[in-house]
């Protein structure tokens, strides 16, 4: 969109060489490829400067005397030679090609567990576009230049200082002059490199963007439909393509004319050469044959100077995806398992005993916008508690914290007095079934989904799940039954299903806390009547949060937490709070008075 | 292919002009390149050495403007110059090209990203139901970023090799025609394998394209779905399952670039081949005296100047092949039939809202019905709660309304107007619809409620959040509503996703209003609290509410109640609490948990007599 809510920060430095290193690490991974690489590149140079030779030598050797005994002999040779050349291009692109593909799998690799351990923290405040395009156009992108790139430059550096050592001895002075046109191109080129990696840079910003306008505009699209705002998304996406074509354009001339500046300086130079060598000549102070050589070697010498040149471009374009891909490998992540502190934990199972404790939480999402300030709370173990308050007032927030999806600031969240540092994230997680609000299934068949909760599941436990939840008449009604599939998200099912299948999903993966966070807020009454039924069967013996705002559901709970801006301000049992007459009483009553007036009316 | 190319050519509209003056351009850069050594050769052998130059060519008449060959010797500068001004003319025409071929492609590239984008928001709903985002975004910027790149880089070289054919053809056919037959022996061998080439390359391409597509939507999906994968732990599990994808990516782009090197290997041997064939044939003739070794020599350099263009060619034939892939892939999001919006039929003015459903079926797939049958009116003004088990059809049935869906068969009219008649831009206006799961856009809150109606005042902004009872909350924020929800509004709880997208569809002030399911994110008071506010605006709005809280049922003034895609009920409160049905067994249910409720309340304040008179008051009467 126009104006994305995040903004990417912004990278300055000019050539980052610790960046190169950090990439060539993953390059050296593989030791072997390259090493046959880089002797593929010195093997073709070596080609490239023999072959000039096979015509003189047919020349010198059968044309010129008229004899052409041995020719065939010679014609052999060739033919291997050239076989041979034919064979070291192609392992050259074989072998490039594998560390390429390699290395982007590598990266990928390492991009995509790293997102799995960062913290909904990170989440909440990336989108998911910029993710999608590190994870596929940068890693891409470095790839192919490590791969390509550097190994040309390597060669084309090889070559330039060959062709300097052999044009040094064959006449210094010449030499110097000719070449003294490089110190101006290595001027040039590093002015240019930064304008050019300056708006590269901008090119990539604006792809991430662009990535994330397409994700959004597919998430959201039928919301723009509704809303009807084609034409208003159109026009604020054209303003974003607008700005890629402008950065794009500018990154392409400022490379446009660096390419024809290379030209001319190595043109002066081969200019230099033909003034002061030909001078040289007709003075007789150098030799024909040197001249003729001196001319040759100097186009050969700018030669590799354009590869480079090219190279260089897109190294500083891949400079700016290298950025960007270890920005995310660099996050911290914030809730991860400390070592040192799981260590005694050993391969203990996960059981609750006495209690979960929340003592002095402090915790907030963003600076500044506090949920829970010293929040103290004590659940016994089996305990059914229910969570009441207004939306936003943080019940969401304290199961959240509980499953250790976010960090609090400050204070302990212990089970069983141990601290949640000291039990490892896999145990404390695989533990705690949640079923959440907006269910979010993933694109496969229904069994697919169920097995989530619980990997080995066999068809009649999955079947079992379902029957729990009364979603098995559900399936019935589906031509394929376990194997219809669901679509992206689950977008070929309705909310209500969708909750009735993250509910079986919770389900067979046997948690010891439940967490539903208005788990049956899509499905209808007398559905959710049915898995009350289950649920109240299902607790038993287990620890479990209901976030609800049917009575039903609150009214069962063992003990029901009336939460206000992050404080505890009721708590008891539906009994104890209705005596109470307070905030819960209101609640209730509001909805109930409502009732019975209508009741009284329509009687 | 011939269909394929024409594809192609249809994306460069608008800047063919350009991509032809590039073409143009490149060929003059070729010709200063081709002119280069020529003048250097002049100087090394003429001037400088003693080769006599014949008189009467070219090549006299440029050593004599520049001042004859005993002036150039002493002034060799001028030559050198010559050349330096040569490359120079040759830097500014390959300049020239270069920018006008990044215009021209980069313009390319924008409109295809801007048609993509356009084209996936016409799209009917039905085709976002089905198709995959990550491999859809994977379509509109890599395979755009291939046909940008085959544009930008190798397209126009094909007039470049052209060029350079039509250069060193006549110079090479002038010298010897058989020798130049022989020369050109290796060129259809070359095509052959370049045409077998681009054929398998399309194939490969083509999968390891579709790979990275799967890799996409599982990374897509993985990122969306993140919170429940760490709800379940199952980081293990989709670490391996996005290890598959990129191995498979992995393995076959390397099977792709693999082909590649068989290619480009075995053609440059070809080539290299090629001048050994003239190497010998050649040496055989000169040394039988047929043809001059001045002339083998030339031909020798010059086989170099044609090869080059025709391995050029083949490579961009090869790679032609992932263009056409790509072009394949977009051309097919492109194809999809967009619906259409705008000037689509009669704009009734005003609209009161009067909905007609006559005898209305629709499924989504042809075979399993989704309604059946489904008949009623609703006056201007009045509010429908609808009533139904979970996957009865309700859903379906509010969104036929917006014309998200068409039905299959039958009528829905709008004030007396069949909806299929009426502007589908202007029936979406004045149909505002709440869905189930807000999608909220990554923008600020106010902007956010803006979207349908851009022209609204913050003054409307503020009494539609106050209608949603949002108005507090957003308040409360720092930032207040220039607050940043996040791309999925994930700093907002679902509870307030939901009523930020309320007062997003009040602002719209249509006279049609629909709630699919929205209020039950929303706890009991604000849900009441927003059907008061509701109530009390002036204009009477026609509202669907889907719903399951028997607060809301019983306020409406028509209920139906749908079970398996039929209308089964339909009616006010009164009529269906005394029928036997799935309301009454709703009512019962809710109404048996209220009596039992109530009934301990009363023992309640039995024992709380102390309590005060003012409190005993909201005490509420027995049923």
């Amino acid at each position: 969109m126009a104006h994305t809510a995040f903004e990417e920060q912004d990278y300055t430095k000019r050539f980052d060489l610790k960046l190169w290193v950090r990439v060539f690490r993953y390059a050296m991974k593989y030791k072997v490829l390259v090493g046959i690489l880089l002797a593929c590149m010195l093997l073709t140079a070596l080609m490239d400067t023999v072959f000039p030779l096979f015509t003189r030598y047919v020349i010198d050797h059968y044309i010129v005397p008229k004899n052409l005994d041995g020719i065939w002999g010679f014609a052999a040779l060739y033919f291997g030679i050239v076989t041979l050349f034919g064979f070291v291009i192609c392992l050259f692109i074989l072998i490039a090609g594998k560390l390429e593909t390699n290395m982007i799998y590598d990266i990928r690799r390492d991009g995509f567990n790293k997102l799995q351990q960062l913290s909904f923290t990170y989440f909440d405040r990336t989108p998911v576009g910029w993710l999608m395009a590190r994870l596929t156009s940068d890693c891409e992108r470095l790839g192919e230049t490590i791969a390509w790139g550097i190994v040309d430059m390597v060669w084309g550096t090889a070559l330039m200082i060959g062709i300097s050592i052999v044009m040094l001895i064959l006449n210094w002075k010449l030499a110097l002059i000719a070449l003294s046109v490089v110190p101006v191109l290595v001027i040039v080129s590093l002015k240019f490199q930064k304008v050019i990696l300056g708006s590269y840079r901008k090119v990539r910003k604006i792809n991430s963007k662009i990535t994330g306008a397409f994700n959004e505009g597919i998430n959201g699209a039928k919301t723009t439909k509704t809303l009807v705002r084609e034409k208003a998304n159109l026009k604020e996406f054209q303003t974003l393509s607008g700005s890629m074509y402008g950065a794009s354009v500018r990154a392409a001339v400022l490379s446009a004319i660096y390419f024809p500046v290379v030209l001319f300086i190595s043109a002066l130079g081969s200019g230099l050469v033909v003034w002061f060598g030909g001078s040289g000549v007709i003075a007789g102070v150098m030799t024909y044959g040197t001249l003729v050589a001196f001319t040759s070697y100097i186009v050969q010498f700018f030669e590799p100077v354009w590869q480079i040149a090219r190279i260089f471009a897109e190294m500083q374009n891949a400079q700016a995806s290298a950025e960007r891909v270890f920005s995310l490998l660099d996050t911290e992540v914030e809730i991860k398992d400390d070592e040192e502190r799981i260590k005694s934990w050993g391969n203990k199972p996960f059981r609750i005993e006495k209690e979960i404790s929340f003592d002095k939480v402090n915790f907030s999402y963003k600076e500044g916008e506090t949920v829970f300030n010293d929040f103290d709370l004590t659940i016994r173990a089996g305990e059914k508690i229910a969570l009441v308050g207004e939306t936003g007032s943080g019940k969401t927030t304290l199961v959240n914290l509980l499953c250790r999806f976010y960090q609090p600031q400050s204070g302990n969240i212990r089970f069983d007095d141990v601290d949640s540092h000291d039990i490892p994230l896999e145990k404390l997680q695989s533990n705690i079934g949640v079923v959440l609000q907006t269910p979010h299934l993933f694109n496969g068949t229904i069994r697919d989904n169920i097995r989530y909760g619980k990997l080995d599941a066999t068809d009649e436990e999955i079947m079992q799940a379902l029957k729990m939840v009364n979603a098995d008449r559900l399936i019935a009604r589906m031509e394929k039954g376990l194997d219809t599939s669901v679509g992206e998200g689950g977008n070929m099912l309705s909310t209500g299903e969708k909750q009735m299948l993250s509910f079986a999903r919770a389900i067979i993966s046997d948690p010891q806390i439940f967490i539903l966070d208005e788990a049956t807020s899509s499905i209808d009454t007398e559905t959710e009547h049915l898995i009350q039924d289950a649920i109240d069967k299902l607790l038993v013996g287990r620890t479990s949060f209901l976030i609800a705002h049917r009575l039903s559901t609150i009214r069962s709970a063992d003990r029901i937490l009336v939460i206000n801006n992050g404080e505890i301000i009721e708590e008891g049992t539906h009994h104890d709070l209705i005596r109470l007459q307070g905030y819960y009483y209101k609640l209730y009553t509001n909805q109930f008075l409502e009732e019975n007036e209508k009741a009284l009316l329509t009687g | 292919m011939q269909k394929k190319l024409m594809i192609l050519w249809g994306y460069m509209k608008g800047n063919r002009t350009l991509y032809l003056l590039s073409v143009v351009a490149i060929i003059i850069a070729a010709f200063f390149q081709f002119l280069s050594p020529l003048v250097m050769r002049i100087t090394i052998d003429s001037v400088i050495g003693d080769m006599h130059v014949a008189s009467g060519t070219l090549s006299e008449r440029f050593l004599n403007a520049l001042g004859g060959r005993d002036t150039l010797q002493t002034n060799l500068w001028r030559l050198a110059s010559i050349l330096v001004l040569i490359t120079a003319s040759q830097g500014i025409f390959f300049f020239v090209k270069g920018k006008w071929l990044a215009e021209a492609a980069e313009s390319t590239a924008k409109n295809l990203r801007d048609r993509l984008y356009n084209h996936i928001q016409r799209l009917p709903f039905s085709y976002h139901v089905k198709v995959e985002t990550g491999d859809l975004i994977q379509r509109c910027s890599s395979d755009v970023e291939t046909v940008r790149r085959f544009l930008a880089m190798q397209f126009v070289e094909v007039g470049r090799a052209l060029f350079m054919l039509a250069m060193v053809l006549p110079i090479m056919i002038s010298l010897d025609w058989r020798m130049t037959l022989a020369s050109m022996s290796v060129i259809p061998i070359i095509f052959t394998f370049a045409v077998i080439f681009f054929m398998k390359v399309e194939k490969k391409f083509k999968l390891a394209d579709e790979a990275e597509g799967a890799m996409s939507a599982m990374l897509q999906e993985n990122l969306s779905g993140i919170r429940v994968v760490k709800a379940f732990h199952r980081q293990q599990f989709e670490i391996d399952k996005f290890a598959s994808r990129n191995l498979d990516n992995r393995d076959k782009w390397y099977r792709f670039i693999r082909l590649m090197g068989f290619y480009w290997g075995s053609s440059d041997t070809l080539c290299f081949l090629q001048v050994l064939v003239i190497m010998i044939i050649g040496s055989y003739r000169a040394v039988h005296g047929e043809i001059t070794i001045g002339t083998l020599v030339a031909f020798v350099s010059y086989v170099h100047s044609l090869l080059w263009p025709i391995r050029q060619m083949g490579r961009i034939l090869t790679d032609m092949g992932k263009t056409f892939v790509s072009v394949t892939r977009i051309q097919e999001v492109l194809d999809e039939p967009e619906e259409p919006l705008e000037n689509t039929g009669i704009k009734p003015e005003p609209i009161r809202g009067r909905i007609e459903f006559e005898n209305v079926c629709f499924d989504y797939d042809g075979k399993n019905p989704v309604l059946q049958d489904v008949s009623f009116t609703v006056e201007a003004g009045k509010t429908v709660a609808i009533l139904g088990p979970t996957g009865s059809g309700k859903t379906s049935m509010v969104s036929l309304i917006p014309r998200l869906y068409d039905a299959t068969s039958g009528k829905i009219k709008l004030d007396g107007h069949d909806i299929t008649e009426i502007d589908r831009e202007y029936l979406r206006q004045n149909i505002a619809i709440v869905l189930q799961e807000p999608f909220l856009f990554s923008r600020t809150l106010e902007e956010n409620i803006r979207l349908g109606t851009p022209e609204a005042t913050f003054e409307h902004v503020a009494q539609a959040t106050e209608v949603a009872s949002i108005h507090d909350v957003i308040e409360r924020f720092d930032k207040g509503y220039e607050t940043v929800v996040g791309e999925k509004g994930v700093t907002l709880s679902g509870g307030q996703k939901q009523r930020v997208a309320i007062a997003r569809s009040i602002i719209m002030n249509a006279p049609v209003l629909i709630f699919d399911d929205s209020l039950s994110a929303v706890d009991t008071e604000t849900d009441s609290r927003i059907r008061a506010a509701l109530k009390k605006k002036e204009n009477k709005v026609t509202t669907f509410i889907i719903a399951h809280r028997i607060t809301t049922l019983v306020e409406a003034d028509m209920i139906l109640v749908l079970d398996e895609g039929k209308i089964v009920q339909k009616g006010t409160h009164r009529d269906l609490v005394g029928q036997e049905g799935l309301y009454q067994r709703i009512w019962n249910i809710q109404n048996a948990l209220e009596k039992d409720v109530h009934h301990e309340l009363d023992d309640e304040t039995d024992i709380l007599s102390e309590r005060t008179d003012m409190e005993d008051k909201e005490e509420p009467k027995p049923a």
